[in-house]
């Protein structure tokens, strides 16, 4: 091996390679088009990077190395590759918690090693590990949460004068690390187990329907507890991929919660997200019910259809019976659109995951912007197992806590048809003015069945 | 590195992560969360040095539980991903798949 290829040069001109594919594969990602080759890019890098990352000089441990990177890797792929498109929100969660433990699995290393030398590196350690924490302990609630594994959302009066003693205790036993003053094990054992239980003790009371923002943050947050310890380790890779995903992740946050129109602070902080706040108004007028053979005679005869889909069909698993529908649609010449609200779901896009795993072609999906003014034009508006994202509350109801979030104007449309399994309000809890107006009909039962028998309704025209 | 090296790799890379991400469309975003997910997956390498450095037996412990995490953050991250982009498919593309599959 000559002189100048040493171990140390093949290894920084591979994080370099592994930072620029990173960066490329996220550009494509960002493209309908080219998004499939994206990942490719981005696992090309973490490839060359994980390879050349067994040449750094001085490394021991391999027999626990090896093992660990299978067991955990195989268990990962095993459990990626089975999970259902629906569960994929959580399963997010969980491996995005993984990376934050791992964060912090390498400053509690530094730190219990008394490897960090000078205050800067001290301090970036302690930083990165208390996020890193934050975003294990709060993924693997927001999994259970999701995976229904907690159904409850426990909340206390002073629980966030608690979060704040918890957080401060952290910040101080960190403090007493970071400057050096007493970085016994003890000292430090203690501001890993109170940086875990903050995790828990700000995840728990916020409700499901927030958890999109909240797995959203938890992504960001553990970019950049990643890029932390990169200054820690001096590992430039870790720091621009860390840096990327937490400054992306953070955009991305921001984007979902104002498409809900709360700000992040309100996410976190009130409690909202699944008891609804008491004031829901009354609303007047009555539940119409109808049957599914005259919706698919008022479907089959219609211009133009936009259907809105909600975690209603996700739950019910209905995305391919609700394609086939529109299909039939479409072969008799009815224009077929489909409306996404931006956090109908568990999470922003989820909907489109799902039409996507159905077959639904991109270009028949629209945003709420895109398709807004076209509900008036609209023969039927079939709304399935949506709710919040229609109420027309959010736009003359200044009481309603949803007042002022975009909802798509699915009241506009000439016949209104709701695909609902019961009475039920919303997973907000919000009275929905939609169902009740004149226009609207309710066709009840599960959107896996209803769409059956929407399908034998067309088919019998 | 020296710490200011770091500073303007840490600013640069900031902007990098939020221009990539500025014009994307809300169809992406689940996509698109579940890559960054991926990509932070890059901790591994930081737990195999961690763990490759590690002395005592709580050190070695502590980094062992490092490695497995990482290492499902990366290849869990890297199996939904690519999953789900599998899926993405326009009316165009979908018809001539069909074709050929005829």
């Amino acid at each position: 091996m000559p002189a100048w290829l040493s171990a140390d040069l093949a290894i920084q001109a591979s994080y370099f390679v592994t930072a620029a594919l990173f960066i490329i594969g996220l550009k494509r990602m960002s493209s309908p088009v080219s998004a499939r080759s994206g990942i490719l890019w981005a696992g090309a890098g973490m490839a060359v990077a994980t390879l050349v990352t067994f040449l750094y000089p001085g490394m021991s441990n391999y027999g626990l190395m090896l093992p660990a990177m299978f067991v955990g890797g195989g268990l990962a792929w095993w459990s990626g590759k089975r999970v259902a498109v629906t569960n994929m929100p959580q399963m997010i969660a969980l491996y995005n918690g993984m990376g934050g433990g791992a964060a912090a699995a390498i400053a509690a290393v530094e730190l219990y090693r008394g490897g960090t030398q000078g205050y800067t590196t001290s301090t970036l350690a302690v930083a990165g590990g208390i996020i890193g924490a934050v975003s294990f302990s709060g993924s693997a609630i927001a999994f259970g949460k999701l995976q229904g594994l907690i159904t409850r959302s426990i909340r206390f009066s002073g629980q966030q004068i608690l979060n704040l003693l918890v957080l401060a205790a952290a910040l101080v036993l960190g403090g007493l690390v970071a400057s050096h003053a007493n970085a016994s094990p003890a000292v430090v054992t203690g501001f890993f187990v109170l940086a875990l239980l903050l995790g828990l003790t700000m995840t728990l009371p916020i409700g499901g329907a927030d958890m999109p923002v909240v797995i959203s943050l938890y992504n960001a947050l553990t970019g950049l507890a990643v890029a932390f310890e990169g200054f820690v380790l001096n590992n430039a890779a870790m720091i621009i991929a860390g840096t990327v995903v937490g400054s992306a992740g953070t955009l991305l946050t921001q984007l979902m919660a104002k498409a809900m129109n709360r700000s992040l602070g309100n996410v976190l902080f009130s409690g909202f997200g699944d008891t609804g706040a008491a004031a829901t108004g009354e609303v007047t007028g009555s539940l119409k019910p109808i049957e599914a053979a005259d919706v698919g005679v008022m479907m089959a005869f219609a211009q133009k259809v936009i259907i809105v889909p909600g975690y209603g069909m996700a739950v019910a698993q209905a995305q391919h019976k609700i394609w086939e529908l529109a299909q039939l649609l479409i072969d008799r010449g009815v224009n077929v659109r489909f409306a996404i609200h931006p956090v109908a779901g568990r999470m922003p896009g989820h909907m489109n995951v799902l039409l996507a795993e159905a077959g639904v072609p991109y270009d028949l999906i629209s945003d709420l912007d895109e398709i807004n003014a076209e509900f008036e034009t609209a023969d039927v508006a079939l709304i399935i197992g949506a709710n919040d994202v229609v109420n027309p509350v959010a736009r003359t109801d200044k009481s309603s806590p949803i007042y002022g979030m975009p909802i798509l104007n699915a009241d506009k449309a000439k016949n209104v048809i709701v695909i609902k399994r019961g009475k039920g309000a919303g997973f907000s809890g919000i009275e929905n003015a939609l169902f009740y107006l004149d226009n609207t009909r309710m066709l009840y039962g599960d959107a896996q069945k209803a769409g059956a028998e929407l399908i034998q309704a067309i088919k019998a025209v | 590195m020296t710490g200011i090296v770091a500073l303007y790799i840490f600013m640069l890379a900031a902007f990098t992560g939020y221009e990539v991400i500025a014009r994307v469309p809300v169809i992406l975003h689940t996509p698109l969360m579940s890559g960054s997910n991926f990509v932070h997956g890059i901790v591994l390498v930081g737990a195999m040095v961690a763990l490759g450095g590690a002395h005592t037996p709580l050190e070695k412990t502590i980094g062992c539980i490092g490695v497995l995490l990482a290492a499902g953050n990366a290849v869990g991250g890297y199996v939904v991903t690519e999953r789900m982009l599998e899926m993405f498919k326009s009316s165009g593309a979908r018809a001539a798949a069909a074709k050929r599959t005829h």
